[in-house]
């Protein structure tokens, strides 16, 4: 009886954890080299955030779909700190690749608000100005697929000719500030 | 010979299942390093409400990190009260709120509300913390003695000692307008908390 009952237990928590084992995401962030994980984003409702990452239709889209040679990936959330003080440098990131007509076009900037709701990004997006593309991911399913990264976490992803694409640099907060990043992702991505 | 293959299948579950027990919350903010106190995951509620949306909110004078002690009834005809109770320093989720507050001052001033941060601990140990969050624009309050005495009045203090992860909106006449006693292992969503104010208009 006994015995019985305990197998019973045993194939319970079995079934259980592989269910469970199979929802849970990476449990570390993808590494330099690899590919990004399957990540499914809004194609922008503004038409000013479409255009500039060179999409259309209202559907979804993968990061690798963006019209660029490099995407900066920046995994921030409304409620971190260092998110918010990194902000204005981020912007700033922007402003710099975008004043530069040799690499306007080759690399864009997006972020995904860990956590965060649409509200919660917009909020974020509105305290700091943010000139670039916000995507919630309120239910972490981002964040998971990424390895539970702590925050800012930047991912840059090079685009390749056909398609495919690679990580070429990932690091979590140590901000540098604007220029020194754009040189270490025009360095990362071959641009340079 | 079947008691062994029992074993393995135990063992095969134990291993398993400290994988599964990864805790599904956690501040994720670099800004605390390696400073956080994972939890796991806890009890969702664990405490029972005293007081209910439509009466007044039980009065009370706490020390704020800042030093001054701030009470309920001095906002009284003047500001709407957001409380945001939070179970404990230095644990996940809590870490991960009040820095949102911060940057959504202009959200509580549209509703001409403030807030009041409480949690159960002593004011070093709240100073030490809300440091890290950069310069909080709200007062933060100390129910630390007698321990969790305000989180108690109003039902919100769990078996443990630490109180719930709780809003209470409290409006200029005092009374209580809304309560989101909400799942400690997650953050209330910002746009509840500005429905409720919104709310405060009718």
């Amino acid at each position: 009886m006994m015995k019985k009952i305990l197998m019973y237990l045993t194939v319970m928590i079995l079934l259980f954890s592989a269910f469970t084992f199979s929802v849970l995401s990476a449990n570390k962030p993808p590494e330099k080299g690899e590919r990004l994980p399957v990540i499914n984003l809004p194609i922008p409702k503004n038409p000013d955030e479409r255009n500039y990452l060179g999409l259309s239709g209202s559907s979804l889209f993968k990061i690798p779909q963006i019209k660029a040679k490099a995407v900066i990936v920046e995994i921030f959330s409304m409620y971190c700190p260092y998110c918010q003080k990194d902000a204005p440098g981020v912007n700033e990131l922007y402003r710099l690749i975008e004043n530069n007509a040799d690499i306007k076009n080759k690399i864009k900037l997006i972020g995904i608000g860990a956590g965060n709701s649409s509200y919660e990004v917009e909020v974020f997006k509105k305290t700091y100005n943010v000139p670039f593309p916000l995507f919630p991911d309120k239910d972490f399913a981002i964040h998971k697929a990424c390895g539970e990264v702590r925050t800012p976490y930047f991912m840059v992803v090079k685009i390749n000719e056909d398609g495919t694409h690679q990580i070429v640099h990932n690091q979590l907060g140590n901000y540098p500030g604007a220029e020194p990043f754009l040189e270490l992702v025009l360095k990362a991505s071959g641009l340079k | 010979m079947q008691k062994k293959r029992l074993a393995n299948l135990i063992l095969i579950a134990g291993i398993l299942s400290v994988f599964v027990s990864v805790p599904m919350a956690f501040a994720i903010s670099d800004a605390y390093k390696g400073n956080i106190y994972q939890t796991g995951t806890l009890k969702p509620i664990d405490s029972v409400l005293k007081v209910k949306v439509g009466v007044q909110a039980p009065n009370f004078s706490l020390p704020s990190v800042s030093g001054e002690k701030v009470s309920l009834s001095q906002f009284r005809g003047k500001k709407n009260v957001v409380l945001s109770f939070v179970p404990a320093a230095w644990t996940p989720v809590c870490s991960d709120q009040w820095p949102g507050y911060n940057i959504a001052k202009d959200i509580f001033n549209q509703y001409d509300a403030i807030l009041l941060g409480i949690t159960v601990d002593n004011i070093p140990t709240l100073f030490a913390w809300t440091n890290q969050m950069g310069q909080l624009w709200f007062p933060v309050l100390s129910d630390f003695w007698p321990h969790g005495a305000v989180a108690k009045k109003y039902g919100v203090l769990r078996s443990s000692g630490v109180s719930e992860r709780a809003l209470f909106v409290i409006d200029k006449k005092g009374m209580i307008r809304y309560i989101d006693v909400h799942d400690i292992n997650k953050r209330p969503p910002l746009e509840d908390l500005a429905a409720a104010l919104e709310k405060l208009k009718k």
